[in-house]
């Protein structure tokens, strides 16, 4: 007798605890093994495209806080690096300085949760999270003394940032990074040889460098992948040519390697971070720019190497004082194009791991 | 520093070998016939390498819709951009380029789903963040907005 069996199709989400948010994948499974995902997105979107169209410049730069909410500061960031490729406008040394230790900072903040969130996937249920909520709780209140708030930060303005930094900022700041390498090689010792990290990571999901290009996969997940593409040494904005860092990159581009992308970025972040705090000038922080400026018509790509990838900002403007195209260029949403040719084949437990090794947050996916 | 490729250079090299479909250029971008758009980006995809599409723009210009392709090589680190036209309101369509970068999967769906430009060959075209039923797009520069508890916001 032969049994007659036949696919199911399996929602997952949109209320699941790993989907960081609100995503839904429909899983379909012959047997235990996947042989077929489709994404559903949507739940989140906000039409922030549409919305900046309707304010202007300045007001945009809050928005740009809600899209990947975990790394405001790199969103703003790239978005006023846009706007003032778009219009000219100077920057002043100290704020170039400021912007680059709290992108970084930011980094290491969004990797931390990355890295947590991913072990909690993996059912490592909330310690190492919490551990490293500590240290992003240290990042959390830099940012509190430079501009007051914890999440949604609207620190940087076209031309500079908003506010200078009080004077505790540089002894906390120097606290926190010679701390943070101690804390990194505590998350190793928990993480890096434990032996179930090791049997739900390695060789599992693993993504070819050639597929992550065609698919215009970026940051850590391209690079784990063992494309060396990093837009702060390839494409180098700001004043990121003094520095002296690394761009790491993995092997195998499995999920092992993109959760160790993220930790070794921190560790590049905090040599940013330190050589920018010693180099530090004097001086003003921002130039005046009118909060009802007009851009000159055209149109401007500004781009940061975000936590997450490539984070881009395609500005249009009409030459009134609201942008006539504001296009984001989301590097969750892109990064998520090859998750369906990652988890074919596999079970629904590695999926869900795969799933928290690429690291989306919806605000950005959706917007 | 990645280098940006001058569009008038990349023209004529596409002007060679496929006369008749560029149809402008600047300092950055090339300007191309819609209906080539396929062969023309499969030619400087494999004759200027380049294999990273990093983001596909779509704007409402009321007359026509642009599409921006930016490309570039992760192994020359150069890039290009490369604009479309599309004059067709009611049913606008461009070809799709998926199948050379996967990558524009889920763009090209977006740009369907908030401006209403279908993509012929894509072999998932619906809407990605809006549900089925929805009425309109919502970027497109003629969509109002309905304001919740009645009224309309004003036309930009």
């Amino acid at each position: 007798m032969t049994l007659e069996t036949e696919p199911v199709t399996i929602n997952i989400g949109p209320q699941h605890p790993s989907t960081h948010g609100v995503f839904r994948m429909r899983v379909t499974f012959d047997g235990e093994v996947i042989i077929d995902m489709e994404p559903v997105f949507g739940y989140l979107h906000r039409g922030i495209e549409k919305l900046a169209e309707h304010k202007t410049y300045v007001q945009n730069i809050p928005f740009t806080d809600r899209l990947d909410y975990l790394a405001a500061m790199s969103n703003n960031f790239a978005y006023v690096l846009a706007v003032e490729k778009l219009a000219g406008i100077e920057v002043p040394e100290r704020a170039e300085y400021i912007r680059i230790i709290m992108a970084e900072l930011m980094r290491i903040s969004s990797h931390l949760m990355g890295v947590g969130f991913f072990l909690n996937d993996m059912g490592a249920f909330m310690t190492p999270v919490l551990y490293m909520l500590r240290e992003r709780e240290k990042i959390l209140d830099l940012f509190e003394m430079a501009c007051g708030q914890r999440l949604t930060y609207n620190y940087m303005r076209f031309g500079g940032v908003s506010h200078d930094i009080p004077g505790e900022f540089i002894p906390a700041l120097k606290r926190f990074i010679d701390e943070m390498p101690g804390y990194i090689d505590e998350y190793d010792q928990l993480i890096a040889e434990n032996e179930i990290v090791l049997a739900r990571t390695k060789g599992i999901g693993i993504l070819p460098a050639d597929k992550a290009i065609n698919a215009s996969v970026a940051g850590p997940v391209l690079r784990a992948s063992g494309v060396k593409w990093d837009l702060r040494k390839a494409d180098p904005y700001s004043i990121y040519d003094r520095f002296n860092f690394d761009v790491p990159t993995g092997t195998n581009g499995d999920n092992y390697d993109r959760y160790r992308m993220k930790i070794e970025e921190i560790k590049q972040s905090v040599r940013i971070v330190k050589q920018a705090m010693e180099q530090l000038p004097q001086g003003e922080v921002c130039t005046r720019v009118s909060p009802t400026f007009k851009p000159p018509k055209g149109e401007a790509y500004g781009r940061v190497e975000g936590p997450k990838g490539e984070l881009g900002f395609f500005i249009v403007s009409d030459g009134s004082a609201k942008p006539y195209r504001f296009k984001v260029r989301p590097p969750a949403l892109i990064n998520l194009t090859v998750l369906r040719d990652m988890i074919i084949g596999w079970k629904l437990a590695d999926a869900i791991v795969t799933f928290g090794s690429i690291d989306i947050c919806m605000g950005e996916v959706d917007r | 520093m990645t280098k940006q490729l001058s569009g008038p250079e990349v023209a004529q090299q596409i002007g060679e070998k496929f006369p008749d479909t560029i149809t402008g250029s600047d300092e950055t971008a090339v300007f191309v016939r819609s209906e080539a758009l396929l062969e023309v980006a499969r030619f400087i995809k494999e004759s200027l390498d380049l294999d990273y599409l990093n983001s596909i723009t779509a704007v409402d210009y009321i007359d026509y819709f642009e599409l921006v392709y930016h490309l570039t090589s992760l192994e020359n680190n150069h890039s290009i951009i490369l604009k479309t036209k599309c004059h067709e309101r009611k049913n606008p369509k461009v070809p799709s380029v998926v199948s050379l970068w996967q990558g524009a999967d889920f763009q090209e769906r977006e740009i369907y789903d908030l401006l209403g430009i279908s993509f012929d060959g894509h072999p998932n075209m619906k809407r990605i963040f809006l549900w089925d039923g929805f009425q309109g797009y919502p970027l497109r520069k003629d969509f109002i907005i309905d304001v919740p508890g009645g009224g309309k916001a004003t036309k930009q």
